[in-house]
């Protein structure tokens, strides 16, 4: 195999990556504190990327500074995030943690469908395009092959969450009362965390990354119907491979599915479709935890 | 052959005499919706039988679109008969549920769940790809010959869907049996203590791959049944893991109580379903959430807690 493939699988692979990463680690996140597998996240994503679109649009319309468009990008996902926390974490699934695992899934499955069309009623069915901040960040060269910058910055801001979240996890007061609370809900109530609050929080945090999983994928993507759908099951997948609610695991998850893809793609296109869920089923078959699963405290 | 005739078997065999006899007055469109909802609610049936356990499969699409690829691909080769397809379909995904069965009576909880969708949805990428089996597009699939008699439009139909209520009868009626069997009964010890049941001497695992089985074949009667239905297999719509998500859609809508709940279930899917879509095609898929998180939020047990909860105020 020669070196110019090999790096162009590389860069190709951890731009994919990262974009898993910023979708993947919302679903883990929320994941690993509600115990709820978020079926959700993908409309989440989609209506990330639309509103981001539409704002970029506006926003460029009006010929305003130009680096502009990327506080635009992160305020539609912190915008949304906030709003999905209220809709979907108070206005749903306060009223199902008590029931079986399963049928949260459901609910969550028939919440995407309804957001799926409210989807189209808000924003149609053609595509918005958004490429200005793409065009904004002009191109580099790696091994005498053109990428541009907007894709390989994915890679960065993938690396400032990754960091964000273990620094919040595992540095910061906050971090050690949601830890309390992941561990012994009850218990940790009974110290006086406010448990509702933090559910609420970690919720507002989950849906903000996977809408911000979406926006900063905008101008790279024709935004439309369907891309949620598309979406959330490879989420699904890399927090799998990961293991469920490890935010480690999902940054692991992410690089091995892309590079894989990445390869899939570029050496054997026939299996590009499917190579993602021959990894998912083989580690689930090998280490149904996953890859990096967070101990399980036992209670007794 | 203890409890044959109980309640549920009059219930469904006057089900099926009153759809034989309705076959001949319905309009095409209605039979349409009937065969599809026949084809849904088997795969529901199935799900049923794993739901005893308290497992769900997110992937039982694959069941279904393997069910589905088996019959367009035995019309490719000559083969045209609908008992033989049938028969055929339904024991090709019978014999993938029991290979992957091995494997899948070591999982529980949302692990099940997961591995169902991973495998399902390797399936709908192998599709998707293949060239030879139409990629995305699909294969057209004919009407089918009944022991050498070719029939063609609405007496076709006709056959067609008196043939699968008589199947379908015949499969619920051995559900129904099977569920009140002792390993039937078994597999909701299973789902209460599976320690305990360890320890009674059963093995948990075989009664679990047992059901595997069942819901791998009745999902693949229901693929076959759909493949004639519409008249056209394609991955998006056989394989993909929205369609899995409409099984347990239909299963939880239904709820467990009993084998004909997820054949009504389905029918009401479906109808439900056809008039969003003729009356409200812009919002069709808010009215099925929203019907669905109705039925979560204040039918738990699904629409068959109806009939109980009926029984309750008489008495």
């Amino acid at each position: 195999m020669d070196l110019q493939l090999l790096a162009v699988i590389l860069v190709d692979g951890l731009v994919y990556a990262s974009y898993l990463f910023m979708v993947a680690v919302g679903l883990t996140v929320i994941f690993g504190v509600q115990k709820v597998l978020n079926v959700t996240h993908g409309a989440f994503y989609a209506y990330g990327a639309y509103l981001a679109a539409q704002m970029i649009g506006l926003y460029y319309g009006a010929e305003w500074p130009a680096y502009g468009g990327f506080v635009i990008i992160v305020l539609s996902a912190a915008f949304l995030g906030v709003v999905f926390a209220f809709l979907i974490e108070r206005g749903l699934l306060k009223y199902l943690y008590h029931r079986d695992e399963h049928i949260i899934v459901l609910a969550t499955f028939a919440a995407f469908l309804m957001l799926e069309d409210i989807q189209i009623l808000i924003w149609g069915m053609n595509p918005y395009l958004a490429f200005q901040p793409l065009a904004e960040l002009g191109t580099s060269e790696i091994a005498e092959l053109t990428f541009d910058n907007y894709s390989l910055s994915m890679i960065a801001l993938s690396f400032i969450i990754a960091f964000g979240l273990w620094y919040g996890l595992n540095r910061t007061m906050w971090g050690k009362m949601l830890l309390a609370v992941i561990y012994d809900r009850e218990l940790s109530q009974a110290m006086g965390i406010n448990v509702t609050a933090v559910f609420l929080g970690t919720f507002m945090i989950g849906a903000f990354l996977g809408a911000l999983g979406g926006a900063y994928i905008a101008p790279t993507i024709s935004v439309q119907p369907g891309i949620g759908v598309e979406v959330i099951v490879l989420a699904f997948a890399v927090v799998v491979i990961g293991g469920m609610g490890s935010i480690p695991g999902a940054l692991i998850g992410a690089v091995m599915v892309g590079i894989a893809r990445a390869a899939a793609v570029h050496m054997l296109p026939e299996v590009e479709l499917f190579v993602i869920y021959a990894i998912m089923a083989t580690v689930l078959v090998f280490r149904p935890q996953g890859l990096f699963a967070p101990v399980q405290a036992r209670k007794i | 052959m203890k409890g044959l005739f109980d309640k549920t078997f009059w219930g469904l065999t006057i089900g099926l005499i009153a759809l034989l006899i309705l076959n001949f007055f319905l309009a095409d469109w209605l039979r349409g919706i009937g065969l599809q909802s026949i084809a849904r609610g088997m795969v529901a049936l199935g799900l049923l039988v794993l739901w005893r356990t308290g497992l769900i499969s997110f992937g039982h699409a694959l069941f279904f679109g393997f069910g589905a690829y088996a019959a367009a691909l035995l019309q490719r080769i000559g083969i045209n008969d609908f008992f033989v397809i049938l028969i055929v379909g339904t024991a090709a995904s019978g014999l993938l549920a029991y290979g992957l069965g091995f494997l899948l009576r070591q999982y529980r909880a949302i692990y099940f769940a997961l591995l169902n969708l991973a495998f399902s949805m390797i399936l709908w990428g192998v599709l998707a790809n293949l060239e030879v089996l139409g990629s995305t597009d699909g294969i057209g699939v004919r009407p089918p010959s009944y022991l050498g008699i070719e029939l063609e439009g609405e007496a076709n139909q006709m056959v067609l869907f008196a043939l699968a209520i008589i199947f379908t009868y015949l499969v619920a009626v051995a559900t129904n049996l099977y569920l009140r069997s002792t390993l039937g009964y078994m597999t909701m010890a299973v789902r209460e203590n599976e320690i305990r049941v360890e320890y009674l001497g059963y093995s948990a695992e075989r009664a679990i791959h047992m059901k595997y089985i069942i819901s791998g074949l009745v999902a693949g009667f229901g693929g076959v049944v759909m493949a004639f239905a519409v008249g056209h297999v394609d991955p998006d719509s056989m394989a993909y893991w929205p369609i899995s998500g409409d099984f347990v859609f239909i299963t939880i809508l239904s709820g467990s109580g009993n084998v004909a709940a997820p054949l009504i279930g389905a029918m009401v899917y479906e109808l439900i379903r056809s008039y969003a879509f003729e009356y409200a095609p812009q919002v069709w898929q808010l009215i099925m959430g929203g019907s669905l998180l109705l039925i979560i939020m204040f039918l738990p047990d699904g629409l068959w807690s109806l009939t109980e909860r009926f029984k309750r105020d008489k008495a």
